[in-house]
This record gives C-alpha cells, structure tokens and sequence, in this order.
C-alpha cells in the first residue's frame, strides 16, 4: 500500500525532470537525441510508471544485458526487454512503447524510476548492446517489436486478447504517438479492440502535433481524433498532458464494461527546454545545426 | 481415384479437440476457408477479425507470445501480399507459432490476379525464422496439421479446400523435410508440388508406357530444404531434373532445387516447369493449367525436350491414366 506520506506527484514530477535532463544531456554529447519527444512525453511516461501502472518490482536497477542474437529455433538465448517492467504475472499489467522511436525517452525513465542502471544509458546505439536507437524488443523496457508504426495495437491487442480468455486481472498499457495513428493498421486494431471487448487495454498518446517530416497539420491531418476514436468504440479523454492529476483522473473513473480507454495527451514538445521551440517545426530528432548551438544547449544543461 | 471434399474442415475440428490453446482467426472468409465447421464446434476458439488482415497478423503475434497458437485462416494474397510487413515484424523476427494457412495457391481459383498467389513462396522462403509447407492431395491436408504444430516457429502452409484427390494412403502420411518418393527411375527425376503432382503422376503413367524411366518425388516442405534424398535422385538421373509447381518459377521450387544444385556441384540440366514470370488472370483451372503449361501434357512436352525423344501420347490415353492411392515410397508397380 501506498504511505500517505508518499506524494505520487512530486515523485512524477522528479521523475519527469529527470527524463528531461537525461535525454538533454545524451543529446549535447552525442550531438543527436529524440528531445522533443522527452519533452512532451516526460509527465505521461513517468505517471504511467508510478501511479497507473501496476508493474512488478525489478530486484535491483538492471544492466541492459548484451545482445544475445534474434530469436530462432536454434537461439535459446534470445530475451525480450520486460524483464525491466518486473515480473509477469496475471495481477500485473503490462506496458507496450509502440513508438519505439521514443525509446530514449523509456531508457531515461527505467533510469530515473530505478529500473534500468545508468549504465544502460550509456550503452545507447553502441554496437553489440540492446540499448538501442529505435528500440526492439530485446530494449529495456520494450517486449514486442514496434518500430514499424501500425504494429504496436495490434500486438498488445493480441496480448489483451490471450489475458482476457486466460482470465488474468491485469491490465496491458499502450502508450503511442499521436502521428502513428496515420497509420491505417491503428484503425484495424481499434476496431477488433472495441468488437472483443478488450476492456482491458488502455491507451496514452502523446499529442505533441509532431513528426519527421514536421507538424502533423502540414503532413496529414487526424483531427478531429477524439470524435474519431470515440466513433470507433474508446472511451476517450482528451486532457493536458502536463497536468498530473488530470492525467489521472481517467483511470479513477469507473471502467466502461467492453470498451478501451484512450487518454489523449495534448502535450508541448519543447515543455521545460523552451529553446527547443526555435527549431519548430524540425523537432522530430534534434542534430545541432552549428557548434554554437551546441553550446546554448550545454549552458542549459548545466543550468538545470 | 478418391476425390474428398471439405478435407480441411472435418479435419481440423478433429484435430483440435484436445488442443484448448488452439485459436482460429477468420477475415472474412470463414466458410471459404473451410472454418465454418470450427467455427460452429468451438465458437469461444474462432476470433472473427473482419476485413483486416494487417491487424489480425499482429494480434496473432500477441495472442502467440502469451502461450495461445492462432491459426490464420485466410487467401493465400492476403496473408503474404496484405501483410508482409506485420507478418516479418509482429510474427517471424520474434519466431513466434502463429500458423498461416493460406487457400487458393496459384491457378486453383478463377478469381484472377487478386486472389492468385503466384509468388507467395518466393515471398515467404526469404523471411527468416519461416517454414514453408505445401498440400497437394488429401492425405496432405490430414496431415500437415500436425508437422506444422511441431514447428517451434511461424509456419506458412499452401492449402487446398473443396474437392481434393488422395494420391497418398491414408496411412502414409506427410513427414517433415522429406519428400514422397512416387516412383523410381534413373532417365528423368521429375519433382513436383502441390497440385502439379497429379498432374505429373498422370503424365509419368503415359511416360513410363513409353519407357522411360522416372525418378518422381512429391515436396511438401519446401522450407527448409535439406532432403538428400532429393539430390540423390537429381545426381543418378540421366537426362536431368524437371520441376513441376503451381507458382512463378522464381524463388519457388524450381529455384530452391537451382541453389540446391549449385551448392553441392550436381551438374544435370534442369527445366523448371510453372508460372514463367507472369500474373494470371480469372479463369478455371484447366484453362489456366492449359493455357500456362502446368499440365500432365507440359510435362510429357519437356521430358520430351530433356530426352531428345519425341513421345505420341494423345490426349485421349492421358485422360485414360488412372491415378490411383499410393504409399509414397511404392514401387512402380503398385501404381
């Protein structure tokens, strides 16, 4: 049980900084880094982890284990990355990054809640080791393969699907990008989602109006993407993705028998790094453009 | 000759009776793939997914990495084409034991260029982690269930549905990565798969009345392909190898007995008999075997070619052959 003394939100709140201090501070060294994505994403992240999700304890914050090879018939060795998310079991929720390109943002997270050691970070995109750009599932954190935008729903779907007809109390979490859901394959798994039932799957997008290409307005529109996911079944709350007890607050509300729950996040994608809004709309991966730049992000870092 | 109808359908209620981890997931085409009967007998095992087949591949990946074996029931083209890219990511890279069972291979429907899968072998045998196996008579579809649940591992399987003849014994049945041996001869070896093998042992019957000498061996698993029976028989034939398949003679059998060949220095000549680089259209399956050159004529023109002879069989003989049940490693004779 939780202590009344225990404060969920500072903890987030410590956590979120955190995050965005980590990915900063890979992105100055290593003149690259998904920063926007920290920014955006840093509250929902860290309040999924700590107050929405009921993951079981990691004994200890692991090393990212080698890369062990792709799974296969004759590999035995190969592992997926839930082992940072605690122990399966059938009380236990499970956790889906279905942007992987978001996977920096987890590694910072596993660090700052305890899960992953530092060590991990620095392992990030280094040959031979899991602590990769675009996670797969072997990544901490990560247990299917999602870099493919589209494939994530459907997957966690599937393994909604398995724990519903196995009976297991546990819940299975999404959490998503608002681009991805361009994807037509999204869709398809909304729509088996709401026909099963799967009431036991829930969703957090990040909607932080981006993408590569730019801002999503000028690439394809989605919206208006509350009336959309509700027309195909969710049970939605748009809320401001900064704001720790609104992100709350839909969990607390009594589950709608058959129906998924979609949180969409309206997030700001410089949020806490405000220099980052000079760069809009090229945010989706930050490469410094002169050295100089550079430097203004390291005197930030420093400052914070 | 038997010919059975609904095969698959009895077959796999049967078969999945004590098998309570066993799930079907329908697009759509539930009685069209012969699921209709499983559908009915165990309704909380059958997962209707609709129209969306991108989807139902990935969830079968979740579904399969909870410990659950679905069994995608859909056209060959919307398991392979649709979702090639659910199928390689959500399910082989993990090797997951999702089974996809794909009906209407090659010329069996007239439903044209849409629902003809010409290339799905050549598609599926470069995904790593993929086993490939192929149905070409009765005894193969009772079968091929359990070889595939065997597989540790995503497996992609040619079915047929409706009408379908028993070449093979009830009590032979298919045996991983080994091929049927059909008859023994040392002038020709012909291979062939799926529905091609009855045309060819119709063909082989006329060819063998005319004296020539043929090594004929059925292949079911098409992936992996280390049989070395299969290359024994290539390198004792005298003229060479013919290979006889319902698919595009790229990346299909023709070309896994081409590498084979390379590899291990067999230098025979070898004809590949199938689809010569090109989509079909909607029309039925004689015509289409005509009209292509997949038939028991096909083959008696090109071992014709092989042998330098030129054999007198009419249409009327072929069409007197009968092919009756054989144990696959029968002599001759018992044919």
């Amino acid at each position: 049980m939780i202590s009344p003394q225990y404060n969920w939100q500072e903890e987030v709140k410590r956590v979120a900084y955190g995050i965005r201090r980590r990915v900063l501070e890979h992105t100055v060294i290593n003149n690259g880094g998904y920063l926007s994505q920290a920014c955006s994403a840093a509250e929902i992240l860290a309040i999924m982890y700590i107050r929405i999700m009921n993951l079981g304890k990691t004994e200890e914050p692991l090393v990212p284990p080698l890369f062990a090879g792709v799974p296969g018939q004759k590999n035995p060795n190969s592992f997926t990355g839930a082992i940072f998310n605690g122990p399966k079991g059938p009380k236990y929720d499970r956790f889906i990054l279905s942007p992987s390109q978001y996977a920096l943002v987890l590694y910072a997270l596993l660090v700052e809640v305890g899960r992953m050691d530092p060590e991990g970070l620095r392992q990030f995109n280094v040959d031979g080791y899991t602590v990769e750009m675009i996670g797969a599932e072997h990544s901490p954190g990560m247990e299917v393969m999602t870099g493919s935008l589209g494939q994530g729903l459907s997957q966690a779907a599937g393994i909604a699907m398995a724990r519903k007809l196995r009976g297991d109390t546990g819940k299975v979490w999404v959490f998503m990008s608002d681009g991805e859901w361009q994807s037509g394959q999204n869709w398809e798994a909304l729509q088996a989602i709401s026909y099963h039932n799967l009431d036991n799957l829930g969703i957090y997008i990040d909607a932080n109006g981006q993408q590569c290409d730019g801002a999503m307005g000028d690439v394809m529109n989605i919206e208006p993407l509350a009336d959309r996911l509700t027309a195909f079944g969710a049970r939605v709350h748009r809320v401001d993705g900064h704001d720790l007890d609104m992100l709350v607050k839909p969990i607390l509300e009594p589950i709608q028998q058959g129906k998924p729950l979609i949180v969409i996040a309206d997030t700001n994608p410089w949020k806490g790094i405000e220099i980052l809004k000079e760069r809009y709309p090229k945010l989706h991966y930050v490469r410094f453009l002169t050295e100089q730049e550079r430097e203004q992000y390291a005197v930030l870092l420093k400052s914070l | 000759m038997e010919i059975l109808s609904k095969v698959h359908a009895r077959n796999l209620v049967e078969w999945a009776k004590n098998k309570p981890d066993v799930y079907v997931l329908s697009a759509d085409l539930t009685s069209s793939t012969e699921v209709d009967l499983f559908r009915d007998t165990y309704p909380d095992r059958f997962l209707s997914m609709g129209i969306a087949e991108q989807n139902m591949i990935s969830f079968a990946g979740g579904m399969a990495r909870e410990g659950l074996y679905p069994f995608i029931h859909t056209f060959a083209v919307f398991i392979y084409r649709r979702a090639y890219d659910q199928i390689a990511i959500s399910v082989a890279y993990p090797n997951l034991p999702v089974r996809m069972i794909g009906f209407l291979p090659g010329v069996t429907t007239p439903g044209g260029a849409t629902h003809q899968s010409i290339e799905d072998i050549s598609v599926m045998r470069s995904l790593p982690n993929m086993t490939i196996l192929e149905c070409g008579d009765a005894t193969d579809v009772e079968s091929v269930l359990d070889i595939a649940h065997s597989v540790n591992g995503p497996v992609y399987i040619r079915m047929l549905r409706g009408e379908i003849p028993r070449l093979f014994s009830p009590q032979d049945p298919m045996q991983f990565n080994q091929a049927r041996t059909i008859s023994r001869g040392s002038d020709i070896t012909v291979l062939s798969s799926g529905i091609c093998t009855e045309e060819a042992m119709c063909a082989i019957q006329a060819l063998q009345r005319e004296g020539v000498s043929i090594q004929h061996m059925h292949i079911t698993t098409l992936k992996p392909f280390n049989d070395y029976k299969v290359l024994e028989a290539i390198a004792n034939s005298h003229y060479g190898v013919i290979t006889m398949e319902n698919h595009s003679i790229i990346g299909g059998l023709g070309s896994i007995i081409a590498e084979q060949m390379a590899e291990f220095g067999i230098g025979k000549k070898l004809v590949r008999i199938g689809l010569k680089d090109t989509f079909i259209h909607g029309a039925s399956r004689p015509y289409l075997m005509r009209k292509y050159r997949l038939d028991a004529p096909a083959l008696i023109d090109e071992a014709g070619k092989l042998t330098g002879q030129n054999f007198n069989i009419s249409e009327d003989e072929l069409a007197r052959s009968y092919v009756a049940p054989v144990h696959s490693d029968a002599k001759a004779e018992a044919l």
